[in-house]
């Protein structure tokens, strides 16, 4: 497959010279399509102090189809959905703005930025939207609380689900 | 017969009995001798509304077959191709980007280029048409390969790719994405828009034929004024000025090239005389109601304090509300607590709660018994307009041996042909106005629209009767004469009944139990058409 130079390459970049805040590991080192990142939460937000499992799984046709991206970690954001799926409304993710040339680490890059900047107006969780646009202080202590909760030990990473693998 | 006894019930007393007491041949014949008193001057008003003047009920409209299609937007390229001294490829885009409004993308373009050519996806940069290289030392950003001797490619904004890569790109979103219109160079926030020369470029002629498709369809797509013909299969599109705003005083029926006709507000088929609006919320109930309707009809009753509807599952005559908790006798539905001991035999008849209940009841399924009525009448239709059509290829069939036995011509037995048309698009319009009747309040209008539906129905059940007539029969030349005769009678009738709706319709006074869905403009004056 012509896309494994592409990701040896991306992974490469992630690991050596990882960008501030996330750091890229392989849960299996013989599948290049499954990463494990992560997060640190940026400081001056609530999520600060805490760090956030991702689970990146590239499609077989990376990188002319964009990767999965989903919360390993439960998180308060309005952008994120409040469950254990974790699923993630980013609009770079989507197929219609997807571009081949985009690069993981762009994409790893504006998940963090999404912590430091929740987007309201594109909503997975309505309520906490509208929480964070009408009561910021009652938004942030929820956040915390959900970061005292779940994203101060050992990230617990989900099983790899059959039929999954690239 | 049955349908025919029940129409005639509604006729005056007198030729009541007179029809009764003859047969079937005589009705068609009296109802015949009837109307040939007024045929002639009516049908030169019908000519009139017909020919001279539009009918309140046609819309002017034409269907553009493939070619034409392309030959439009190859005119509209090469009108902006010359006007603005860009490539055509490019004018194309730049139309695209415009949904084909050529004047104000040349309005535009005349006042900011540079802006105009960005937000389209296009740049000033000039230079080589671009075409397929090898540099040497390249990298592609998008495989890391960067083996000797690979072709690459860019658009003008230079960003270039492997030709693989670029192949790859273009056949997903062609292929599975069904995009051409709008796909932009595959690098990260570059939005320039790849040109169909390029693309020829590029990709294997059987993707550039799925890509041309894709594109021609985004031209009728884009127009508001241009629709796909929805028949299976059929590749022609239609033009028609009617907007969306006109669609409660208008219904406008097209009929394409292949045949089909159809309605351009919503491309169902043709639904006259009930607007858009209404037929959308009667198929919505429709599909809601009819299945279950009769069976609910019959078998359960509402909660007295609720209305949910409740089918009784056992024996017991106290009913709990699994809604509500209401508990009331099944039999009088009265309150349970007032029936004190006697279970089964319920004599609390002229109980006050169990009269104001049953009112209620009687209320909900007066209501309930109403939309059967329309419903049954619109689906009967429908069904028979199917059988109809069955009768017609069989007796097509046998006319072929007919014709060679009797020695009548071709052209001769196209009489049925021309029956069995009308008949299909009669009942097509009578099972839309049984829709059409079912949201309609009562005025004085409406005694005037159901005589005509009347007259249509009973002309459309005697053609059909005939229609069924074995072919021997059929061979006689008065039976023809009949046939002929009704078919054309049908025909007037339907448009009868259409230009008074129509009419109506346009002029806003009708008056429906039910929100069209635009809110209805003030009635009275009306200026389109």
């Amino acid at each position: 497959m012509a896309s494994i130079k592409r990701i040896q390459k991306e992974l490469a970049e992630c690991t050596t010279s990882s960008p501030a805040g996330i750091s890229v590991t392989l849960p299996d080192d013989s599948d290049l399509h499954r990463w494990h990142v992560t997060l640190q939460g940026p400081s001056n937000t609530p999520y600060a102090g805490g760090a956030f499992g991702l689970v990146v799984s590239l499609p077989p046709d990376y990188p002319f189809k964009p990767p999965t991206v989903t919360f390993a970690t439960r998180i308060y954001h309005p952008n994120v959905t409040n469950d254990s799926q974790g699923n993630i409304c980013l609009g770079v993710l989507k197929h219609e703005n997807w571009k081949p040339s985009t690069k993981l680490v762009g994409v790893l890059e504006a998940v963090r930025g999404l912590l430091a900047e929740p987007n309201p107006d594109d909503p997975l969780e309505a309520r906490i939207a509208d929480e964070y646009r009408q009561d910021r202080a009652g938004w942030e202590k929820t956040a915390k609380q959900y970061v005292a909760r779940y994203a101060k030990g050992e990230i617990t990473w989900p099983e790899k689900e059959e039929g999954k693998k690239a | 017969m049955d349908s025919d006894d029940e129409f005639m019930s509604a006729v005056s007393s007198d030729e009541d009995i007179a029809l009764d007491d003859s047969d079937n041949e005589d009705l068609s014949g009296a109802e015949d001798f009837d109307f040939d008193d007024d045929e002639p001057p009516d049908l030169g008003i019908l000519k009139d509304v017909g020919h001279k003047k539009k009918a309140a009920y046609e819309v002017k409209y034409t269907v553009y077959r493939p070619e034409d299609i392309q030959k439009q937007q190859d005119d509209l390229v090469n009108e902006v191709n010359m006007i603005l001294d860009i490539r055509p490829e490019e004018a194309a885009i730049l139309l695209r980007y415009f949904r084909w409004n050529k004047e104000r993308l040349i309005e535009d373009y005349m006042d900011k280029p540079r802006q105009v050519l960005e937000a389209a996806g296009l740049t000033q940069k000039s230079g080589k048409p671009p075409r397929l290289e090898v540099i040497p030392g390249f990298v592609c950003d998008i495989c890391c390969e960067d083996e000797e001797g690979l072709e690459s490619y860019a658009l003008k904004c230079g960003h270039r790719y492997c030709v693989n890569c670029y192949r790859h790109y273009l056949a997903q979103k062609i292929r599975e994405e069904g995009e051409a219109a709008r796909i932009q160079c595959p690098s990260d926030d570059c939005n320039l828009i790849i040109d169909s020369i390029s693309l020829d470029l590029l990709v294997t002629s059987e993707l550039t034929e799925r890509y041309h498709t894709l594109l021609n369809r985004t031209y009728v797509e884009d127009k508001e004024s241009l629709k796909w013909c929805p028949a299976p299969d059929c590749p022609n599109a239609v033009e028609c000025g009617v907007k969306k705003k006109d669609l409660d005083r208008i219904v406008p029926t097209v009929a394409c090239a292949c045949g089909h006709r159809f309605c351009f507000g919503c491309i169902l088929n043709d639904h006259q005389p009930a607007p858009c609006g209404l037929v959308k919320k009667w198929l919505k109930k429709c599909a809601d109601d009819s299945e279950t309707a009769n069976w609910i009809s019959a078998n359960t009753k509402e909660c007295p304090k609720c209305n949910s509807t409740i089918e009784k599952n056992g024996g017991c005559n106290h009913m709990t509300c699994r809604k509500c908790k209401h508990e009331f006798c099944w039999m009088c539905m009265g309150l349970w607590s007032e029936h004190g001991t006697s279970w089964y035999n319920c004599n609390r008849f002229e109980e006050k709660s169990g009269t104001e209940a049953r009112d209620a009841q009687a209320k909900s399924r007066v209501s309930l018994e109403r939309y059967l009525h329309y419903y049954n009448r619109y689906a009967n239709h429908e069904q028979s307009a199917r059988l109809d059509k069955d009768i017609y290829v069989k007796t097509e069939k046998k006319m072929v041996e007919l014709q060679k036995k009797s020695g009548m011509s071709w052209i001769e037995v196209q009489y049925l042909n021309e029956a069995s048309q009308a008949l299909q698009t009669c009942r097509q319009t009578l099972k839309w106005t049984y829709a059409f009747a079912f949201y309609l309040a009562r005025t004085n209008l409406t005694t005037i629209f159901e005589d005509n539906q009347k007259d249509l129905e009973m002309a459309v059940e005697a053609l059909s009767e005939m229609f069924e007539k074995p072919v021997a029969d059929l061979a006689e030349s008065k039976l023809k004469v009949d046939i002929m005769d009704k078919t054309a009678y049908c025909t007037k009738r339907r448009l009868i009944l259409l230009e008074d709706t129509a009419e109506n319709l346009a002029t806003g006074k009708w008056t429906f139990n039910t929100e069209l869905s635009a809110p209805a403009v003030s009635s009275g004056s009306s200026s389109r058409q």
